[in-house]
């Protein structure tokens, strides 16, 4: 047994107060969990201390929370581990010692009802439900079930894996920069039917998804939901695999989202190393067609960085023609090397999941039984086919 | 710990192009600490995220082939930017994962004399900041400061990159990464500036798709770090220096305040507290003055 301090962040609606934080002194082994510690405080000290619990295994995704500003699971993390994170946290900034106080909240990017208990409808479920999360088929359905192989489904397990806890949508820092923005659950969610071989509306999502303003060129790379999600969907990676879908299936996109990955892909192709005025020219206005008709937006983006440039040049930053030049960079000298990854890459096209190979010699004898194989012949390897 | 430093240097494309004062400060701060850089010139661009969205293969192997130009020289790789770094771990994640897939990988570059082994001679790929603190060490680098930031009041700024995820990156063996701009803030004399922002997002991956989200996000940050009173910031991430220094001007439009607050390369606030001149150091060649850190360090001296 050890005793530790927890700082809840509480919000009391009937008072009519604004929120506030409390502290309550718990007595547990480090092995349990946060969730454990709450509800002893919840049991010995104040009994209005709302929080959501279920399962207790992390499986049910009830006991989403923020525990030392990190989303996840009440249930899945350890009061000992939360104690370190929490002094490690202290020692940063000057404040050291031990036995600081582990700070719990609420998740972000959401309403809170009360204490811990937040309202996961308006930027959860309704962002779920934004993605239409059911199998679109089509033609007469089969007597009996659908038939697939095993090893076409394997590619969406990982988005499978979800349990709607909300810890990545706590965590995500382009929904707190834009409310809008679909998020991580709904697009990992999307990418769970773009992904099923049953579902013959590929395309139409995936135009959805990069036609909307909001949709998966809203993302903006962080990584926070992948550190976030208790059952390892790295959310972000799906979101990944959806622009590379839209992008291989060509869909065209409001935020030049296609248009800016094709523009730095070729520039590296040409150059080696990045022309950073050329690739906002492409990004905007690409090729010959870009320029000769560019669009409004192509005009407006251009017209807005002139001010940006224009300071540039002011300090020396950029106060050289190849960078002002759009393509006078120069090249890398063995640029033909560059060119023989290309042409070797774009032809294999591999994409290597570690969720579903794992690490050599670490394969699992589920995953044995569930037809993963690992190849031994360096020629062929068995990695999952990309498109 | 005592030996010297020597690295395979892999500047980036960024710190060559609109950050060219990190280039700069780097050469003079790695001169100052006694470090030799190999520069690789022949490397190519890590991808940044952008080349594995299109084509994953196409991005470990162009970062398999700077892994191999590196152990060429027989060191270890340094660079100086957390997105490299993120780019690069994730690659050579992947690449040492599994041998099937290395070799496939290799096809291509033993026809150019390269190949990638996995940990040859025990190799590294480690950003100058890690480097720093794991390789080098905070008590030397304590023992070289000629000018202490006394007064100095510094807001870290990491990069997402460079944070997360924390299971590629190392934390497993080095689970104090994401507390080491603190340490290094403190190690040169500096006062620790704790804020929201630290280990956000500044935004840069979606300037030219999400403009308004993008800015926000940089904006939002140093008005945070304005109000807990700092008075710069410090990255080891030229993509964050764009957008948090850059673009200043612009995010702060967004943002609805005035805005006006230093961001310093890494390399300059060790170089300050090694002695080197602001001029030395470029932080001329910045969009939002440095001017207001310059003086701090001044009366510091004085006093």
């Amino acid at each position: 047994m050890a005793e530790y301090t927890i700082k809840v962040r509480r919000f009391q609606p009937e008072s009519g107060e604004g929120p506030y934080w409390e502290k309550f002194d718990v007595d547990l082994d480090p092995s349990l969990s946060v969730l454990d510690g709450l509800l002893q405080a919840k049991d010995r000290d104040d009994g209005s201390l709302a929080v959501r619990c279920s399962c207790r295994a992390a499986i049910c995704g009830s006991c989403g929370m923020k525990i030392n500003g990190q989303s996840g699971l009440g249930c899945k993390t350890q009061i000992g581990e939360a104690q370190e994170l929490a002094d490690k946290q202290a020692s940063a900034t000057g404040k050291g010692g031990k036995g600081n106080s582990i700070v719990i909240e609420p998740m972000g990017n959401m309403p809170v009802i009360k204490d811990l208990v937040t309202d996961m409808e308006s930027t959860h479920w309704a962002k779920i439900r934004r993605v239409t999360p059911w199998l679109l088929p089509h033609g007469e359905p089969p007597e009996r079930e659908y038939v697939v192989e095993p090893e076409s489904m394997i590619d969406i397990t990982q988005s499978m894996a979800c349990i709607q806890c909300g810890a990545c949508v706590s965590s995500c820092l382009s929904m707190e920069a834009d409310h809008d923005f679909i998020g991580p659950a709904a697009l990992a969610k999307a990418y769970r039917f773009v992904g099923d071989p049953r579902d013959a509306e590929t395309h139409e999502r995936l135009h959805d998804l990069a036609d909307d303003p909001h949709g998966i060129y809203d993302c903006t790379h962080c990584f926070s939901c992948i550190d976030a999600c208790p059952k390892g969907v790295a959310p972000m990676d799906q979101i990944m695999r959806l622009r590379r879908k839209a992008g291989e299936q060509g869909i065209e996109d409001p935020n030049s989202g296609h248009d800016h990955e094709m523009a730095f892909v070729k520039i590296i192709e040409k150059k080696g190393t990045l022309d950073e005025s050329l690739l906002l020219q492409e990004s905007f206005a690409p090729g010959f067609k870009g320029k000769l008709k560019p669009s409004k937006r192509a005009i407006r983006e251009m017209l807005g960085s002139i001010p940006t440039a224009i300071r540039g040049i002011k300090t020396g930053k950029m106060r050289s023609l190849h960078k002002l030049i759009p393509g006078v960079h120069p090249k890398l000298p063995d640029q033909d090397d560059v060119k023989a990854i290309y042409a070797h890459a774009e032809e294999h096209n591999e994409e290597f999941n570690l969720y579903i190979k794992g690490e050599e010699g670490e394969l699992a004898e589920e995953d044995v039984e569930k037809g993963i194989e690992r190849s031994t012949d360096p020629d062929t390897p068995q990695e999952v086919k990309n498109g | 710990m005592a030996e010297n430093i020597k690295v395979a240097y892999w500047p980036g494309c960024v710190s060559r192009g609109f950050t060219p004062e990190l280039h700069g400060s780097m050469a003079l701060v790695a001169q100052k600490l006694g470090w030799e850089l190999v520069e690789l010139d022949r490397a190519n661009c890590c991808g940044a995220g952008v080349i594995a969205e299109h084509n994953q293969e196409l991005a470990d192997t162009l970062n398999a082939r700077t892994f191999a130009l590196a152990q060429q020289t027989g060191l270890s790789m340094m660079n100086i930017c957390s997105t490299c770094q993120g780019a690069q771990s994730e690659c050579q994640q992947r690449l040492d994962a599994d041998s099937a897939y290395r070799a496939h990988i290799n096809e291509v570059l033993s026809g150019q004399g390269l190949s990638y082994e996995k940990d040859k001679g025990g190799f590294t790929n480690k950003n100058f900041l890690w480097l720093l603190v794991e390789d080098y060490g905070l008590d030397r680098l304590r023992e070289q400061v000629v000018r202490p930031l006394t007064g100095l009041r510094v807001g870290p700024f990491y990069g997402c990159y460079i944070v997360r995820p924390k299971e590629r990156l190392g934390y497993g063996e080095h689970p104090d990464r994401d507390i080491y701009l603190e340490k290094v803030i403190e190690a040169l004399g500096g006062e620790v500036v704790e804020y929201d922002g630290a280990r956000k997002c500044c935004g840069f991956p979606v300037i030219t798709m999400a403009r308004e989200t993008s800015l926000r996000q940089a904006g939002t940050h140093v008005g945070d770090a304005i109000d807990a009173g700092a008075d710069c910031l410090v990255t080891p991430c030229p993509l964050c220096h764009l957008n948090l220094d850059m673009q200043q001007p612009e995010a702060a439009k967004v943002v609805n305040r005035d805005l006006g607050l230093a961001v310093l390369h890494l390399p300059q606030l060790v170089g300050l507290a090694l002695g080197a001149e602001p001029r030395e150091l470029g932080m001329g060649k910045h969009i939002a003055s440095t001017r207001w850190v310059e003086e701090r360090l001044t009366a510091a001296t004085a006093a």
